[in-house]
């Protein structure tokens, strides 16, 4: 990666080359810990945009004046009307232009909500777009089911305004709600009538809020992650131990996939997945709970690895994520566990996304602390 | 009931005739660039045989591979046009986006998008812009394309607008010939919009190859019925496969699959195709190919359409295997393995000359592969074992034991006993299982539609009524139909109580009239 000078308005950071967008794509796939949406479409567009000349920078939060404005981008719906509805990144800056225009200023640069997943790229196509830097941040370190599950919620942050568009003329403010919990209730609504499919620009940040209150050098992580995977890849060597070593996180287990339970209730796909051990782990057997993403995970029967931790399951072979949605019967996977942003570890953070948060009656306890 | 099966290969044409499930004759003979000589050859060895009338024959089904050979070699294909309906949405992710270039290069003609299509729930998204259409179809004559898809979005759920498009394009452009998306199923633009390319670029070469397959025929005043197989194990009237070659895209793999099934008398069994280059693995359920549900790759292109579940690894009695350092593959000697192999006196060390030299099998001569060390011969096998193990695993879909059915002419690779398989099956006839797997394909009705101001249960009747109806016109035994498939979906936002639905049944082909 290089740094260019652009005589633009806009800080200029590091130009972001396609191999860099490549290896985003496998990075926040596997950030999603299994949810977070396949970013394939978000990645294809952003290999025409390249085609066509357009290029993103990536600045570092640091270099954010304490008063400059930060959009912050995602998309929202139901991952079935995505395989239809692509993504779209014209559609994707709809939200983005309406909330400069109510605030009557432009933004200095962009972030995504998640970067997990598909939404880890929504920044990305807006800003080959309009120009405008993605700074490298996030507000969840990886993907989350819920708006309340972020960083700032966590934080108590103001939870509006929220800007949504269709692809129609059909644009929505929600000038203001009561909690975050509100404001999910209200945009989820609107998001159906639109088809289920909306983007939208969440709360706006200063850049004092994104230098203290959210997670910090994530965009880089996955790029970090997803190089490794590529070098691994190219040199025959192991794309898993690449992983571990770029993120110092941890392999907690290696096995085969030989029950999957899925359903789909209030709008989230739950379950579990069994695993039972090849090599070193022969004798043992995994068993991961899910709601969009992986939860929670026990070994032989006892808790292992749970949120916030992140609960990473990637193709033994590959090392590519492997999602709730298409982990199947007979896949060689890897059990990976990375070590949760710092703000999810407060007694507030674990309120909003530790195992309670997701129905289990269990402390947490971080595998990383063991030692 | 007699019976004739045909399974044009890349590189063999066998067939065999069948008297009820019974093989009374078989014969292989190899694949010409001409595609029907094989059938030629094989007739015509029946006739030399004496020992059956083919005046008596109730009917013909053909398999043929010749299709995916085209998409994988890009040989004889259409330049196709493509109009897709979805403004205001999904339009930075052109048609042939994702394509391999060089097919790209050869396939794509006039790309249209214009706004229509419809919502997960059956709303519109936005009016059909007719004008629009017809401004396309124009740029599509002025262009000389001749072949077409048109994929609109959510059009699994209702084909409306695709098919009020089709009506503005035919008015203006007579001759087009047209690919629906919608009748190729599935959510997924991007994927079903790709089969729907595909198809219209095979649909020229399957009109010439399906013709000749018929006068082949015609030659030995053989007046049964010609049907064409599908993926799914069912057949069609050589009309409709004309118009859908792609759903003939699997049919080999199927077939053998189906063949491997009746030959056992198994019908939920994991089938292991072992041939020269590669082993193709597939699961039954029911005497029919479980269907896949994810992406399948075509050349190279992202597909979602009716395909059998399918896993592929480079492993067959062809495949080159080197001692130091130790490599299995993924080369292998292919139809060449007469002249190339050790114990034929060639110069390549293939499994095949692994399989002589542990006595698995006799072909050759053995003295050419008396030096290799009973140390190595164990690693070759423990390696086949593994390879076969985990691919025989992955497609299984839980746990329980299943017996494994071997076919292809590599079938002597296949252990005798393996982890979650209840017995491994070698079965009579298992090199032209193929064949038979054509010969015993059964007739299906397919009925996909909305019904409106009905109850649930009067729209299922309805459905079947006209599934039947389809079944029978297509060759079908009314008696022996079954439902295999229904699936009904309410559709909130459409007035009148709006329901989809999907139903297939299946049945036997009837038999000759004048028998009868």
């Amino acid at each position: 990666m290089t740094s260019v000078k652009q005589s633009s308005e806009w800080i200029t950071g590091q130009k972001l080359e396609i191999r860099d967008i490549e290896a985003l794509a496998i990075g926040t796939w596997i950030l999603g810990t299994g949810g977070g949406g396949n970013p394939y479409h978000s990645l294809l567009n952003m290999r025409e945009l390249y085609k066509s000349g357009h290029r993103v920078n990536l600045i570092q939060p640091e270099e954010l004046d304490d008063e400059a404005l930060v959009g912050v981008l995602s998309n929202m719906g139901a991952p079935l009307v995505g395989e239809e509805r692509l993504a779209d990144p014209q559609f994707a800056m709809k939200p983005v232009l309406m909330m400069e225009k109510y605030l009557g200023r432009p933004f200095e640069a962009l972030m995504a909500l998640e970067i997990g997943g598909g939404n880890g790229l929504q920044p990305f196509l807006v800003a080959s777009l309009t120009g405008q830097p993605v700074v490298d941040a996030d507000q969840m370190g990886r993907a989350y089911p819920e708006a309340q599950m972020t960083s700032v919620a966590v934080n108590n942050l103001r939870c509006y305004p929220l800007t949504l568009a269709d692809i129609r003329d059909n644009e929505t403010i929600i000038p203001k709600a009561e909690s975050w919990r509100w404001m999910e209730r209200i945009s989820r609504k609107v998001c159906t009538e639109m088809g289920s499919i909306a983007s939208t620009c969440k709360a706006p940040r200063t850049g004092r809020e994104v230098k203290d209150f959210c997670i910090l050098h994530t965009v880089s992580k996955a790029i970090s992650i997803g190089n490794a995977v590529l070098d691994a890849r190219a040199q025959n060597a192991s794309p898993i131990q690449a992983i571990l070593d770029m993120t110092g996180g941890k392999r907690l287990f290696k096995g085969k996939v030989v029950d999957v339970n899925r359903r789909t209730t209030e709008g989230f796909l739950r379950g579990s997945t069994r695993i039972m051990g090849l090599d070193e782990n022969a004798d043992d057997e995994f068993l991961l709970h899910f709601q969009n993403e992986f939860s929670l995970g026990l070994k032989n029967d006892k808790p292992e690895v749970m949120t916030p931790d992140l609960i990473c399951v990637v193709d033994s072979l590959s090392g590519e994520g492997i999602g709730t949605d298409v982990i199947r019967y007979g896949q060689r996977v890897d059990v990976l566990a990375l070590p949760a942003p710092e703000v999810f570890l407060t007694p507030a953070g674990l309120d909003a996304v530790g195992p309670r948060a997701f129905g289990f009656d269990c402390d947490y306890k971080s595998v990383f602390l063991k030692e | 009931m007699k019976r004739i099966g045909i399974d044009v290969g890349g590189t063999n044409t066998d067939l065999v005739l069948l008297e009820g499930n019974e093989v009374v004759q078989s014969f292989k003979t190899i694949t010409t660039s001409d595609v029907t000589s094989g059938i030629r050859n094989t007739l015509l060895e029946i006739v030399r045989s004496a020992k059956s009338d083919l005046g008596e024959i109730d009917a013909v089904m053909i398999g043929t591979t010749h299709f995916v050979n085209a998409i994988v070699q890009r040989q004889n294909l259409n330049r196709v046009g493509a109009l897709r309906i979805c403004l205001p949405s999904c339009g930075s992710l052109p048609p042939f986006v994702d394509w391999p270039k060089d097919l790209v290069e050869q396939v794509a003609g006039e790309v249209c998008l214009v706004a229509g299509g419809h919502e997960y729930d059956g709303r519109e998204l936005v009016p059909l812009d007719e004008k629009a259409i017809e401004t396309a179809a124009l740029a599509m004559r002025s262009k000389g394309i001749r072949s077409m898809a048109i994929s609109a979005v959510f059009s699994p759920l209702t084909s409306e607008h695709e098919e009020r498009a089709a009506k503005i394009m035919r008015d203006v452009h007579p001759e087009l010939q047209i690919t629906l998306s919608s009748t190729l199923g599935r959510i997924g633009l991007l994927e079903r919009e790709n089969a729907a390319l595909l198809n219209a670029a095979l649909v020229d070469l399957a009109d010439q190859t399906f013709s000749a397959f018929k006068n082949a025929l015609d030659e030995f005043e053989l007046s049964a019925p010609l049907f064409i197989t599908q993926n799914d194990g069912t057949v069609v009237s050589v009309e409709r496969a004309k118009d859908y070659p792609i759903l003939c895209l699997a049919s080999g793999p199927t077939n053998s699959m189906r063949g491997a099934a009746s030959l056992s008398g198994l019908s939920d069994a994991i089938v292991c195709d072992i041939g020269g280059t590669t082993t193709d693995v597939g699961s039954l359920r029911g005497g029919f190919p479980r269907q896949a549900n994810n992406v399948v790759e075509v050349g190279g292109v992202r597909t979602l359409f009716r395909m059998p579940d399918l896993l592929s690894i480079g492993l067959g009695g062809g495949t080159t295997v080197k001692e130091n350092p130790f490599t299995l593959g993924p080369q292998s000697v292919g139809y060449k393995l007469r002249q190339k192999a050790l114990v034929f006196g060639g110069d390549t060390l293939t499994l095949t000359d692994v399989a002589v030299a542990s006595g698995w099998i006799k072909l050759g001569k053995a003295t050419f592969v008396k030096n290799l060390s009973s140390r190595f011969l164990d690693s070759v096998k423990t390696e086949i074992f593994k390879r076969l193990y985990e691919t025989i695993d992955s497609i299984k879909i839980d746990a329980t034991p299943l017996p494994l059915i071997v076919v292809g002419g590599g079938s002597m690779l296949a252990p005798e006993t393996m982890g979650g398989i209840s017995e491994v099956v070698h079965v009579q006839h298992n090199e032209v299982a193929n064949a038979v797997g054509a010969a015993i394909a059964q007739v299906s009705g397919e009925i996909d539609r909305i019904y409106r101001d009905l109850s649930r249960q009067d729209a299922i009747a309805l459905a079947e009524k006209e599934a039947r109806a389809k079944a029978v016109s297509a060759g079908a035994d009314n008696e022996s139909l079954i439902i295999v498939e229904l699936e009904d979906l309410p559709l909130a936002y459409l007035p009148g109580n709006a329901l989809r639905i999907r139903m297939r049944l299946v049945g036997d082909i009837k038999q000759n009239q004048a028998e009868a």
